[in-house]
């Protein structure tokens, strides 16, 4: 018997999933958690014969706690993964850890471009926000949307979307007539949004991080932004499905561009979604598909490997694999280890009495512009 | 032109909302010299009452409104009598470390009771929106919340300065011990001044739900324009935290219209400047204790 127990016990693979759960933030961390439980629930806790442990740590999207409680997790419980990471800046705190420990690190939903290069070890299951504001700066430049003041978030992805839409959109012929970055901590739109309605564009594009949103467009509808004839464009964070239906009737005919909606029209999909609304009694968003395709991939790797947890194989094994997401196709790319999607254009509207994104249009195969462009 | 008044007018919006949030605060620790941090969570305790009885009990916004006063200020005489008065006589580190601690609990607390995305309070249709005065936008909340903290201005001013509480107020403060000789029962009065505070930061907090944003953190991320407020405004009166507050909503307005890329820092430059003009604020008395 006691020469049995430390054999059985490296039969355990543990992920180590770092999450923000309260704070700003939570909403992203709750969605992962659900999602992963999800997968979980569905595929069972065993892989390759080995049995799959999850221990989940609250970061509350600050990065020192980030790093901490990866270091703990890689040097006290020795997990074969670390996964979560809600803001760009917790995903960057683990990095160096990724790579001293060689433990691939899973990034389930910050969204800057430079994340995947800060280690060899970092794979990518969310979005980058390249790829959805270069694909709405072409959108608009396309569809008779001539002038664009901008209202981002000062900080990283804040500025990726920024630069990311304006390079495609003057590209295309478009004119920035207005920019305003407002402070991360922002109480109050209204003085911006009154600097984009005398501005008098066509569309506002807009980025704030998920969780703002809603307080963005009710703002937007008080000062008669929509009245004005003026539309709100943006990639998909400011529309999450989280908030959709909070946000009330001002939000119809919003054009966004991102990779996942929950009103996707695939079997995968309505299946998830069905599942996600059964078991946590809501749609999910854009974060849960982020957490689900994670742990998805972890478990894949796994069986690549063979339930092999050396680091390199692990990472090996995930790179140029591909899937059906309830999002659509997505393939890992080999060289970035980011991910390859399709990013579709979407427009908010009324479906059985709830607000939804439908999408409208499709690019394919969309890869992070932030890497390929250099 | 007309961009000024509307800048103009959501300032004077945004002060109002100040001053009503903030002038609890001035009034304990100006007239009580208590120095009381705990002040927003009992705003965010009034904006979460109001939002739960509205969005989850379906009462009307203006019912809602003097509920979050009242419970606030049940909160706060609750908390007065059992463990507030016993730090009065104590330094003003204990009462800092204190009340910061109650901050923190009720952040925990309301986290983990209510969530922490942020809260929307479902508003009657006829608040919502703008409307037009000559070229003005003029939002019809905003409007309203000019009107109820105006009221509230004028009505505090007239008891503080005009009625037998106010002088017993002013006669506790000054010397308690001499007050309490005449018959000034002053724990009363003071546990009633507390909950009073505490009530006009409740009703701050339901009316601010919708521009400032109710989240679990509320009373962390304004405690800095509470304190500006009462720092420029100096704690010897309220006429000095409600210039100030005006002085300060519309400094932040206008600084974020007009200099986006200073924003934040607009509001900060004017209590720099004013408190090197005024070391004591607007209205602060010299030896103010």
């Amino acid at each position: 018997m006691l020469a049995l127990a430390p054999a059985h016990a490296q039969e355990t693979v543990k992920i180590g999933l770092i999450l923000p759960m309260t704070g700003g933030q939570a909403s992203t961390g709750k969605q992962i958690d659900n999602a992963v439980k999800l997968y979980m629930q569905q595929n069972g806790d065993t892989v390759a014969g080995k049995k799959i442990e999850v221990i989940l740590k609250d970061d509350a999207a600050v990065p020192d706690n980030t790093k901490r409680l990866a270091q703990e997790l890689i040097v006290n419980d020795k997990v074969n993964f670390i996964a979560g990471f809600g803001v760009t800046p917790a995903a960057l705190a683990a990095a160096p850890l990724a790579t001293q420990a060689k433990v691939p690190e899973i990034v389930m939903a910050a969204g800057t471009s430079i994340i995947t290069e800060r280690s060899p070890y970092i794979v990518r299951t969310s979005f980058t926000l390249a790829q959805s504001s270069t694909i709405i700066g072409d959108w608009a430049a396309k569809n008779g949307i001539k002038k664009v003041a901008t209202l981002t978030s000062d900080y990283a992805p804040g500025n990726d979307a920024l630069n990311f839409f304006k390079q495609n959109f003057t590209a295309g012929g478009g004119e920035i007539v207005e920019e305003v970055k407002v402070p991360l901590q922002n109480p109050d739109f209204a003085p911006f949004l009154q600097r984009m309605k005398d501005a008098k564009p066509d569309a506002v594009f807009v980025f704030v991080p998920a969780g703002q949103g809603g307080g963005f467009m009710k703002q937007y509808a008080e000062r008669g932004l929509d009245k004005a004839g003026i539309r709100v464009i943006g990639p998909g964070d400011v529309m999450d499905d989280d908030l959709l239906n909070g946000m009330g009737d001002a939000a119809l005919g919003t054009v966004t561009a991102h990779m996942y909606s929950a009103a996707h029209p695939s079997a995968a999909n309505k299946e998830f979604v069905a599942a996600y609304k059964k078991a946590f009694g809501q749609r999910p968003g854009f974060m849960a598909v982020g957490g689900y395709d994670g742990i998805r991939l972890i478990y894949e790797a796994l069986k690549k490997t063979g339930g092999k947890t050396d680091g390199d194989a692990l990472v090996a094994a995930m790179k140029g694999m591909k899937w059906e997401s309830p999002r659509g196709p997505i393939m890992i790319d080999p060289e970035t280890r980011d991910i390859v999607q399709n990013i579709y254009i979407r427009k908010v509207e009324k479906v059985d009495g709830e607000l939804y994104n439908v999408e409208f249009a499709t690019f394919e195969a969309v890869k992070d512009s932030g890497k390929t462009k250099k | 032109m007309t961009t000024l008044f509307t800048i103009l007018f959501d300032g004077v919006a945004y002060g109002m909302l100040l001053f009503v949030l903030a002038c609890g605060l001035a009034v304990t620790l100006g007239l009580m010299n208590f120095v009381n941090l705990a002040h927003g969570a009992f705003a965010m305790t009034g904006g979460y009452i109001c939002a739960v009885l509205v969005n989850n009990s379906g009462w009307p916004f203006f019912a809602a409104l003097p509920l979050a006063f009242v419970s606030a200020a049940a909160i706060g005489v609750a908390l007065e009598r059992t463990l507030y008065r016993h730090l009065y006589t104590r330094s003003h580190l204990d009462q800092v470390l204190f009340t910061i601690g109650l901050t923190f609990m009720s952040v925990a607390a309301v986290d983990y009771i209510m969530g922490s995305s942020r809260i929307f309070i479902k508003l009657p249709a006829a608040l919502e929106g703008q409307f037009d005065f000559f070229g003005v936008g003029i939002g019809r909340y905003r409007l309203m919340i000019i009107v109820i903290c105006g009221l509230l201005t004028v009505a505090l001013q007239l008891i503080l300065s005009k009625t037998r509480f106010g002088s017993r107020l002013r006669a506790a403060v000054d010397d308690p011990r001499a007050a309490s000789g005449l018959g000034i029962n002053v724990p009363q009065v003071f546990a009633f001044t507390f909950a009073f505070g505490c009530g006009l930061a409740g009703l701050g907090g339901a009316l601010s739900a919708e521009i400032l944003g109710l989240d679990p953190y509320f009373p962390l991320k304004f405690m800095i324009y509470f304190l500006i407020v009462v720092t420029v405004g100096g704690s010897s009166s309220i006429t000095g935290p409600f210039l100030a507050s005006l002085l300060l909503g519309i400094g932040d307005v206008a600084g974020k219209y007009y200099v986006p890329k200073m924003g934040p820092f607009v509001i900060y430059t004017i209590m720099i400047v004013i408190l090197i003009w005024r070391p004591n604020g607007l209205f602060g008395r010299a030896a103010a204790r």
